[in-house]
């Protein structure tokens, strides 16, 4: 064993026995870190299920829809047809028919699929369904074809679209404030609570500066310490964001509240992005809290 | 070994504690520091060991400029020096061996080394027997000799002693004296600071006297000569 190394071994020996020396505090950071983490968490989850609603809503409303009249012509549906597809701002019209449109909307809804058997007559319409270039020339084609004859109801909605992606954007914002200042407050009580273990073995931080012991030396164990603190604290908050979530997710799901969990992000899938973000985070947070506190103790 | 050239410390306050000090020990001498409280003696000692910087002039210690050395290295100068102070200044909770054994740890010692160097000091100071105590059943003097194996354990080439008898009834002052001058026999560079105006007498060895910041007086075989009042 190279000096180096047992040096850094006696910094995390000491670490860990700073940690245990001081449980009680620590629980008080453990109890901050997870509680921070576990919002992270709900806010995490609220923006991706955010994104999941815009990316979805959006490919929805990506395209204009025209509600077809049940007795439709061929002819006036030649004549529709022949307007748009004449336009350059369009990609591709594609008709569905009241079938289809039925068979892709229990695709969606997957398992649950199975509450739209028997949906009879069809309340779907037929559909002609228009891709554009690019939403903002709605406007232009559903003038051109506004007044044809055979046409229900045209649907295109750039305005929800529009304010979805708005509240999506302040609501990440928000998000992000919240947990930028849960995160500041975090790292005050993390490093009141080493400030406390500092200011207990001030007397040892001495004796150990008069016996040559560097700043890495004497910070390591208080900075291991912290970091401990804030990894206990992500753990906690894992365990708890993922069962919490996973059982909430469970129940909405069994009460059949489908059309909100098919934006949820899945519980398997969140738990793998969060175990590294939080684990990460707690350790930093808990890093970062003791640099603060040791600051002040490290002149001599 | 050591060398002060045209030393001037003035504090922040405006107080002149050290002032165009020129000094030179050499390796192996034993060397007393006398003078009343507040001439300067702490002040030179807090130099050595980089706890401050002078204001003015240059420290050598082992050829090396201390002054110009960054404050990232101060632990490596002190790691040459061994210090010993009038309140002892061990852990409490840690055992007479684990206080010199830390010592040890911090610099990254083999613990094969540690296991052998610890009882070799311990015998130095005659605390063999002691080892496995705390420090609150060990008397004042047992407190001071701890104190001195933990400074010697690393093998400084100097051992700076800050009043080591200020707290210790004469009798027990004389064990330490007796430690002390064994480790400077050994060849180790030994500077006291002290008021014990017997010891000094006795002992027959270079004594720097300070007085309102300036050397009145450097003599070889020299005694306390001054008389005290405020201890």
């Amino acid at each position: 064993m190279s000096m180096r190394f047992r040096i850094l071994k006696n910094i995390i020996k000491q670490g860990f026995q700073g940690m245990w020396r001081n449980k009680g505090m620590g629980l008080a950071s453990v109890t901050s870190i997870t509680a921070v983490l576990v919002i992270l968490g709900l806010i995490l989850i609220m923006i991706l299920s955010l994104n999941n609603v815009v990316i979805d809503t959006q490919a929805k409303f990506d395209e204009i829809q025209i509600f077809l009249q049940d007795d439709i012509t061929e002819e006036q549906f030649k004549r529709i047809e022949d307007e748009v597809k004449n336009r350059q701002e369009v990609l591709s019209a594609v008709y569905q028919s009241k079938e289809e449109a039925l068979e892709t909307w229990k695709e969606e809804w997957g398992d649950e699929g199975y509450l739209l058997e028997g949906l009879e007559p069809n309340p779907l319409p037929n559909t002609l369904i228009i891709k554009l270039r690019d939403i903002e020339y709605a406007d232009k084609v559903v003038d051109s074809i506004e007044g044809l004859q055979g046409i229900e109801e045209i649907q295109y909605n750039q305005d929800i679209i529009d304010k979805l992606v708005t509240f999506a954007n302040y609501a990440r914002a928000g998000g992000l404030v919240i947990v930028g200042i849960l995160l500041l407050v975090s790292i005050f009580i993390i490093s009141n609570t080493i400030k406390l273990t500092v200011t207990a073995r001030k007397r040892e931080i001495g004796i150990m500066k008069y016996v040559g012991a560097t700043n890495g030396y004497i910070r390591g164990p208080f900075i291991i310490e912290g970091l401990l603190f804030g990894v206990i604290g992500a753990i906690v908050s894992i365990l708890i964001v993922n069962f919490g979530y996973g059982y909430l997710f469970n129940i909405l799901n069994d009460r059949l509240y489908v059309l909100f969990t098919v934006y949820l992000i899945s519980p398997t899938t969140l738990i793998k992005d969060i175990s590294i973000i939080f684990i990460a985070i707690g350790a930093g947070i808990g890093a970062l809290g003791s640099l603060v506190s040791l600051k002040r103790f490290l002149n001599v | 070994m050591i060398k002060f050239v045209d030393i001037t410390k003035e504090y922040k306050n405006g107080v002149i504690a050290l002032s165009k000090v020129n000094l030179s020990i050499a390796k192996g001498e034993f060397v007393f520091l006398v003078g009343p409280s507040g001439a300067g003696k702490s002040t030179l000692i807090k130099l050595l060991l980089k706890e401050e910087n002078p204001t003015h002039g240059r420290i050598y210690l082992h050829n090396t400029d201390i002054t110009k050395v960054k404050n990232r290295k101060i632990p490596f100068i002190r790691r040459n020096v061994g210090v010993v102070f009038q309140d002892f200044r061990l852990l409490p909770n840690k055992t007479v061996y684990e206080n010199i054994a830390f010592a040890m740890e911090i610099i990254g010692a083999h613990p094969k080394d540690i296991r052998r160097n610890i009882p070799m000091v311990l015998s130095m100071v005659n605390l063999s027997k002691k080892a496995y105590n705390y420090p609150n059943q060990l008397s004042g003097g047992e407190h001071q000799r701890v104190a001195i194996a933990r400074a010697i354990v690393n093998s400084p080439p100097v051992l700076i002693a800050d009043e080591p008898t200020g707290n210790l009834d004469p009798e027990t002052a004389w064990d330490i004296m007796k430690v002390l001058r064994d480790i400077n026999r050994r060849g180790t560079t030994v500077l006291m600071a002290t008021h014990a105006k017997d010891i000094v007498d006795v002992m027959k060895k270079r004594v720097i006297e300070i007085e309102k910041g300036e050397i009145v007086r450097d003599e070889e075989k020299g005694v306390y000569e001054h008389e005290i009042s405020n201890t």
